[in-house]
């Protein structure tokens, strides 16, 4: 059983590395979909700084789950989400390993980019830490709503706008709680309570978000 | 017992006894609705005596709070029925869920648009942050979401499953936008909205209000009765076919 969560995290990974441009247009989305609003807003220095963390946690949030909703996509379309399903192995952990993937090679970079997303906003002091502290949570929390949306929707003719409206709803504490996080590191107040809602939440959907995913996606993959 | 027991509810939920009963009760149903709608209407508009602070304006009560309430009834209707049919495999809860969604949708659409003209002369704004818009915001979202996921998947079952799904995730959902939003407008911003004081109601204020939720209650349940016929029937037709 472990090997197999190992094996399939492992042929993810290669194919990440093989297919480099799946890993960077993310990268580069988030990074023009903040350099939008810094120019369009730049007049504005204290607007900015102070819409910067939701801006970046959007940006963040649409291609984490753009980028998740086109790998699977091409998984149901190879057909190794069929064999994943027919694996006498438990699909859940086979998803959670895919999940895994996914984080190490997309969520890790984007995490990686949020600082830089934060000084282009104009973020300052400790800011840009307790925004990457956040998304080290929000990032895999994201992902897993993502991934429930995705097998959900997956191999639906409008499947990508449709999945933006699935999981946006789910997505919406994830971001506030995320933003009142910096916003009260700013304010000079305690963000203690508003970190422990995430890891809570976090904690609930790493225990039952691959379960929920796999049964989704048996409904969806029909063999 | 027990096998009596589940044997007459499985035959409660075969397409030709749920079709008879739908029929049979439509008119009863449909006549409560309209004596209910009747009565709160007539006696919320022209009998209840007049709120001391709001004046006239509080009528709005009287759509408002019972589309809001249903609103999320029905979302509960919506959830029940995902359960039992994911369990089960019970093809009328499926339909009840499915006839169900629309119906809420447009409640909620209600309940938001009233409260918007509501609020414009109460509160001085259309709209507010606040926990309990935000919510019903988010339901009527969740509501386009279930209705998005159903009209996109053209294959029966899997329609059915996956809506079962989004509908229970939903049901999660709801309460957890609730607290994070009410937290987060306490915190930061709360003593703006809402505290208009509400004095206990009279009950002349009172007897319409619920006649009101009852008679949408009913109303529901009328055209859930005419969709689940047409439903039944619509898929007789393309089993035969």
């Amino acid at each position: 059983m472990r090997h197999a969560f190992w094996a399939v995290m492992r042929g993810d990974i290669t194919r990440y590395i093989q297919r480099l441009s799946d890993c960077l247009i993310p990268f580069l989305f988030c990074l023009m979909v903040v350099s939008v609003f810094a120019i369009s807003l730049g007049q504005n220095t204290a607007l900015l700084a102070k819409v910067g963390p939701a801006i970046i946690w959007i940006a963040i949030l649409l291609a984490l789950v753009w980028s998740l909703e086109g790998i699977l996509r091409m998984d149901y379309e190879t057909g190794s989400l069929e064999k994943l399903v027919l694996s006498p192995h438990p699909l859940p952990l086979l998803l959670l390993a895919k999940l895994v993937a996914h984080w190490l090679m997309i969520g890790v970079p984007l995490l990686l980019l949020s600082p830089l997303l934060a000084f282009m906003l104009g973020l300052t002091n400790g800011e840009p830490w307790i925004l990457g502290i956040t998304l080290l949570l929000g990032i895999p929390l994201f992902s897993m709503i993502g991934a429930l949306g995705a097998a959900l929707s997956i191999g639906l003719p409008q499947g990508g706008v449709l999945l933006a409206i699935l999981v946006l709803p789910w997505m919406l504490p994830v971001v506030l709680l995320g933003t009142r996080c910096v916003a009260a590191m700013s304010a000079g107040l305690s963000f203690k309570p508003e970190l422990l809602l995430l890891l809570a939440m976090f904690v609930f959907l790493l225990a039952l978000g691959p379960v929920a995913i796999s049964v989704a996606l048996k409904t969806s993959v029909s063999c | 017992m027990l096998k009596y027991k589940t044997s007459y509810f499985y035959r409660l939920a075969s397409p030709k006894v749920s079709y008879v009963l739908a029929d049979r009760l439509l008119p009863w149903i449909a006549s409560v609705a309209g004596i209910l709608l009747l009565y709160g209407v007539i006696a919320g508009l022209f009998f209840a005596p007049v709120d001391y602070q709001q004046g006239d304006g509080f009528r709005m009560i009287y759509i408002h709070v019972p589309a809001a309430f249903l609103s999320l009834a029905i979302y509960s209707v919506i959830f029940i029925s995902s359960v039992i049919y994911l369990i089960w495999h019970i093809k009328l809860a499926d339909f009840c869920a499915k006839s169900s969604a629309g119906i809420g949708a447009t409640y909620t659409l209600i309940a938001l648009i009233s409260g918007a003209l509501w609020g414009k002369p109460m509160w001085g704004t259309w709209w507010i942050w606040d926990a309990r818009l935000t919510s019903e915001l988010i339901l009527l979202f969740l509501y386009c979401g279930y209705l998005g996921l159903r009209s996109a998947i053209r294959d029966r079952e899997r329609s059915a499953k996956a809506a079962a799904i989004l509908a229970i995730a939903g049901m999660i959902d709801v309460p957890i936008v609730h607290f994070s939003v009410e937290w987060w407008a306490t915190l930061h911003q709360g003593a703006t909205l809402a505290k208009w004081a509400r004095p206990s109601i009279d009950n002349d204020m009172l007897y319409p209000l619920l006649g009101m939720i009852a008679g949408f209650g009913f109303f529901y349940l009328t055209i859930l009765c005419v969709r689940l016929r047409s439903d039944l029937l619509k898929r007789e037709w393309q089993l035969k076919s």
